[in-house]
C-alpha cells in the first residue's frame, strides 16, 4: 500500500465503528439489542476461529466444541450448584476460558498432526464427540432437553437487564478483539502467518511449527470457551443443538463471509449471519436458500470476503484510471 | 484520494450494517382491538409436515370466524422453530419483543416446551403449549410457569389408562422401544407405571435416538419371548418402524403412543400397521357430529385427514375465542387471561375438554386400533384409528392421588426403574 498511514486509519475506523455500535445499540428496539448481543458472542467465536483459519491456515470444523464446553460448564454450575450467579461469575468466565483451552489442548494433540482436509475431518469428529456427550450424558447435561439457566448473575449490576448485558458482552468483545489483534501483530502471530504461507520453509528456518500451531489452537479454544460462557447467559438455555456441526459451520462461514485473516471480518460476518438468519426466516420459509446463495456468491466472487471489497474497489479504480462510475463496463485487461 | 474513497466506502458499509439494525425497530402502536398471536411450528427440517398440520388447524378456525375473535382482529404470526429448542427460544424473543404478541402458542417437541416456558415467565407473556406435552410443565414445575396454560396434553396422560388396558387384555410381558427424549421417556414411564401396578412386567426398554429411521440395529435385540411391543415414534420415525418390524418378520401385537399412528402419517402407511393399537385423546375416526364435520371440512380444505396436531391447535383457537367472547374482544391482561383460559369448558372435535387446577386438560382418552374401512361416509377403504374403548374425562394424574403422584420424580429413562428387565 502506498499510504503509510493506512494501518492507523484502519484502526481508527474500527474504533469509530465500535463506538458507534456502543452508542446506538441501547436506543434500538429490545429485540435488536438481543440480536446484537448474540452477534457479538458469535463474533468472539468467529475471531477465535480466524486465528486458526485466517492466520495459521488451519480450517477447523470443530469450533462449536469449545463454545459447547464453556456453555455447558456455565449451565451446569449455575443450574446445579447456583455457582456463578454473583461475583463468582468472573470465576466462571475464567473457568470457561480454561476449559475451552484445556479441551483444545487435548484435541490439538490429535488434530495438529494433520493438515488440510484431514485436519478438517479430525476437528469435525472431535466436535461430534462433544455433541455426543451433551446428547447422551443425560444425568449431567439433561440430554436432548438441555439445561435451562437461572436468571443472569447480579453483582451490584443486574445482568438480567438486556442493555447491561449487552455492555458486558461488548466489553468482552472489545477486549478479545484487542488481545487477538496484539497476538497477530506479535512475532508469534507473524510466525503463524509464515506457517500458513509455507510451513516447510518455516521448519527449515528452525521454527517449531507444531508447537506454534498447537499454541494457536489452544488460544482459539480459550476464546471459544469464553464465547460459550457468554452464550449460555445470553440465551438462558444450553442444548445439544448449540454444539452441532451446524454451529461450527456457521462460525466458519462467518469468517469466510467477512474475510479470513482480518479478525474484524469474522465479527462483521457474525453480524450479517445473525441478522440475515433471524429476519429472513421470519419473512420467507425458504430463507436457507437465500443464506446459501449469499455464501456461494461470496466465495465465488469475493474469495477474500467482505473485507476485501475496499481493496477490490481500489484495485479496480487503479486499473482503470479516468473512468467514471457512470460507464461501468467489464474490461478485458 | 483513492484511499479516502475506500475509507468512506468502509464507513458506508458500517453505517449500512447499523442502519439495518436500527431500521427494523418494532412496528408502531397497534390498533386497540387487536389480538396478536405468535405461533411456533417447525416449517423446515424433518418435522415440517407436522408443522404444517399444526398451522393448518389453527388457521382453519381463524378462517371460520373470519379472523375475528369477538371483535378483536387476530394477527396471526407464524414462526419457524425448526424443531430445535434454541431456535424456538430465539423466535419467542422475537415474537414478544418485536411483534409484541399477547401470547405465543405451539412448538412441537417436549424439549422445546421445557425450553420455552421459562421465557414466558421471564418476559411475562402467556404461553399455550398446544402440542408440547412435557409432563412437568403442568406438574412439578407448574408453579415456576404462571403464564403457561396447556390446551394439549401431558405425555403420560393417555399412557396411564392404556397401561391398565394392556394389562386387562392379558399381556404379561412387554418390551418398549421409544424415541430417546423427554416425550418418549414420559409416555413409556406412564405406561410402565400403570401396567406394572396392575401386575404386568416391562422386561426390556430400548431407546433409539430421536429421528432414527434405520431400526436395523434395534429390532433384532427385541426379546423374542415378549407378549407385545410398546412403541413411541415421532415424525418420520413412525413411518419407518412398523415397516421394518414387519419385514423383520416379527408378528407380535404392537401397542404404541398416539403419535406412532397419528393421522399425519397413517395414510402413507401400509397394511402392516393394521391391528396396531394406540392411545390418544383424539382420533380422526371419532364418530361424533362435531368431529365428522371437522374432518370433512379439514379434508376438503387441505386435502388430507386432520391429525391430532391439527385438532389440538384448532381446539386451542376455539378456546381462546371462548375467552375473548367473555371479554368482548378486549385483552384482559396476561394473568387474567391465564385464569379465564383455564376455566374454559368446551365441546371440541376431540370431545369435552375442561382444564384442571394445574392448567392441563381433562379429556377423554381413546384406545384406537388401526383398521382398514370406510369412515365418515367416504367411499374408499382407508386406514383409520378406530376407537375400541373410551376412557372418559381422564386427567393428568388419572387414578393416582395428586400429592403422591407429584412426590415421585418425573418419568425419565430411569424412572420408573426397570425392575423386571432381563
Amino acid at each position: 500500500m502506498k499510504d503509510g498511514h493506512a494501518p492507523r486509519r484502519k484502526l481508527l475506523i474500527v474504533i469509530a465503528g465500535l463506538l458507534a455500535l456502543l452508542m446506538i445499540t441501547p436506543f434500538t428496539s429490545s429485540y435488536v439489542i438481543v440480536l446484537i448481543t448474540h452477534a457479538l458472542v458469535f463474533a468472539i467465536l468467529a475471531m477465535s476461529l480466524d486465528i486458526l483459519l485466517g492466520y495459521t491456515g488451519l480450517p477447523s470444523l470443530g469450533q462449536a466444541a469449545y463454545l459447547g464446553m464453556g456453555a455447558y460448564l456455565t449451565a451446569i454450575l449455575a443450574a446445579r450448584y447456583q455457582f456463578g450467579l454473583d461475583w463468582t461469575f468472573w470465576v466462571v468466565i475464567l473457568m470457561g476460558i480454561l476449559i475451552g483451552a484445556a479441551t483444545a489442548a487435548l484435541f490439538g494433540l490429535l488434530a495438529i498432526r494433520a493438515g488440510g482436509v484431514y485436519f478438517l475431518m479430525i476437528t469435525l469428529a472431535l466436535a461430534m464427540c462433544v455433541w455426543g456427550l451433551a446428547y447422551r450424558w443425560n444425568s449431567l447435561t439433561g440430554g436432548d432437553n438441555g439445561i435451562i439457566l437461572p436468571p443472569r448473575p447480579q453483582f451490584g449490576i443486574q445482568l438480567s437487564d438486556d442493555v447491561t448485558f449487552f455492555y458486558l458482552v461488548f466489553g468482552f468483545f472489545v477486549v478479545s478483539l484487542a488481545m487477538l489483534y496484539i497476538l497477530v501483530k506479535s512475532p508469534f502471530g507473524r510466525s503463524l502467518e509464515g506457517i500458513r504461507e509455507n510451513e516447510l520453509r518455516m521448519r527449515i528456518l528452525g521454527y517449531n511449527t507444531w508447537l506454534h500451531k498447537y499454541i494457536a489452537f489452544i488460544i482459539a479454544g480459550g476464546f471459544g470457551g469464553l464465547a460459550g460462557v457468554l452464550w449460555a447467559h445470553a440465551h438462558g438455555l444450553v442444548s445439544p443443538e448449540d454444539v452441532t456441526l451446524a454451529t461450527s459451520v456457521d462460525a466458519l462461514l462467518m469468517v469466510v463471509l467477512g474475510g479470513s485473516g482480518t479478525l474484524v471480518g469474522g465479527a462483521i460476518g457474525a453480524g450479517i449471519v445473525v441478522f440475515l438468519r433471524e429476519y429472513l426466516s421470519t419473512l420467507v420459509p425458504w430463507w436457507q436458500y437465500v443464506l446459501g446463495g449469499v455464501y456461494v456468491l461470496t466465495i465465488l466472487y469475493l474469495p477474500g470476503g467482505l473485507m476485501s471489497i475496499p481493496e477490490r474497489v481500489r484495485g479496480w479504480r487503479a486499473s482503470s484510471p479516468g473512468r467514471s462510475l457512470s460507464d461501468l463496463r467489464p474490461t478485458n485487461s | 484520494m483513492l484511499s479516502k474513497i475506500a475509507g468512506s466506502f468502509r464507513w458506508g458499509l458500517m453505517a449500512a450494517c447499523l442502519a439495518f439494525g436500527v431500521g427494523v425497530s418494532p412496528s408502531s402502536v397497534a390498533a386497540e382491538r387487536e389480538l396478536r398471536i405468535g405461533f411456533l411450528a417447525p416449517m423446515t427440517g424433518i418435522f415440517a409436515q407436522v408443522g404444517k398440520d399444526m398451522t393448518n388447524g389453527f388457521q382453519m378456525y381463524l378462517d371460520e370466524v373470519g379472523g375475528d375473535f369477538a371483535g378483536a382482529k387476530v394477527k396471526f404470526i407464524v414462526e419457524d422453530e425448526e424443531g430445535k429448542p434454541p431456535v424456538g427460544v430465539r423466535k419467542v424473543e422475537k415474537l414478544i419483543r418485536q411483534d409484541k404478541v399477547h401470547m405465543f402458542i405451539g412448538g412441537l417437541l417436549a424439549s422445546t416446551g421445557y425450553a420455552r416456558a421459562p421465557v414466558s415467565t421471564r418476559l411475562k407473556t402467556v404461553y399455550v403449549p398446544s402440542i408440547p406435552a412435557a409432563d412437568d410443565l403442568t406438574q412439578r414445575d407448574s408453579a415456576k410457569f404462571p403464564y403457561v396454560v396447556r390446551t394439549g396434553w401431558t405425555s403420560s396422560q393417555p399412557s396411564h389408562p392404556f397401561g391398565e388396558w394392556a394389562c386387562q387384555q392379558g399381556y404379561k410381558r412387554i418390551v418398549t422401544i421409544a424415541a430417546d427424549y423427554a416425550f418418549g421417556h414420559e409416555i413409556v414411564g406412564g405406561f410402565q407405571k400403570a401396567f406394572e401396578d396392575c401386575g404386568g412386567r416391562i422386561i426390556q426398554k430400548i431407546w433409539p435416538p430421536l429421528g432414527t429411521i434405520d431400526f436395523g440395529p434395534f429390532i433384532p435385540t427385541l426379546k423374542k419371548d415378549a407378549d407385545a411391543i410398546f412403541t413411541v415414534m415421532v415424525g418420520p420415525m413412525s413411518l419407518q418402524f412398523p415397516k421394518q418390524l414387519a419385514s423383520a418378520g416379527i408378528r407380535k401385537p404392537v401397542l404404541g403412543g398416539g403419535t406412532s399412528y397419528d393421522e399425519f402419517v397413517l395414510p402413507s402407511m401400509g397394511d402392516e400397521v393394521i391391528g396396531h393399537i394406540s392411545a390418544l385423546q383424539y382420533s380422526a375416526a371419532l364418530d361424533t357430529p362435531k368431529n365428522t364435520a371437522f374432518v370433512k371440512k379439514y379434508r376438503e380444505k387441505y386435502g388430507k385427514v386432520p391429525s391430532y396436531y391439527s385438532e389440538s391447535n384448532y381446539s386451542t383457537a376455539q378456546m381462546i375465542h371462548e375467552v375473548m367472547k367473555k371479554t368482548k374482544g378486549k385483552w384482559p391482561g396476561a394473568e387474567q387471561f391465564v385464569k379465564m383460559l383455564a376455566s374454559v369448558q368446551l365441546e371440541t372435535p376431540r370431545g369435552p375438554v375442561r382444564l384442571d387446577e394445574m392448567r392441563n386438560p381433562v379429556h377423554n382418552v381413546y384406545i384406537r386400533m388401526v383398521r382398514k374401512k370406510k369412515e365418515h361416509g367416504y367411499d374408499k377403504d382407508e386406514l383409520w384409528n378406530t376407537v375400541i374403548k373410551t376412557y372418559p374425562n381422564v386427567g393428568q394424574f388419572w387414578k393416582y392421588r395428586k400429592e403422591e403422584f407429584l412426590k415421585q420424580p418425573v418419568y425419565s429413562r430411569d424412572f420408573p426403574p426397570c425392575k423386571y428387565c432381563e
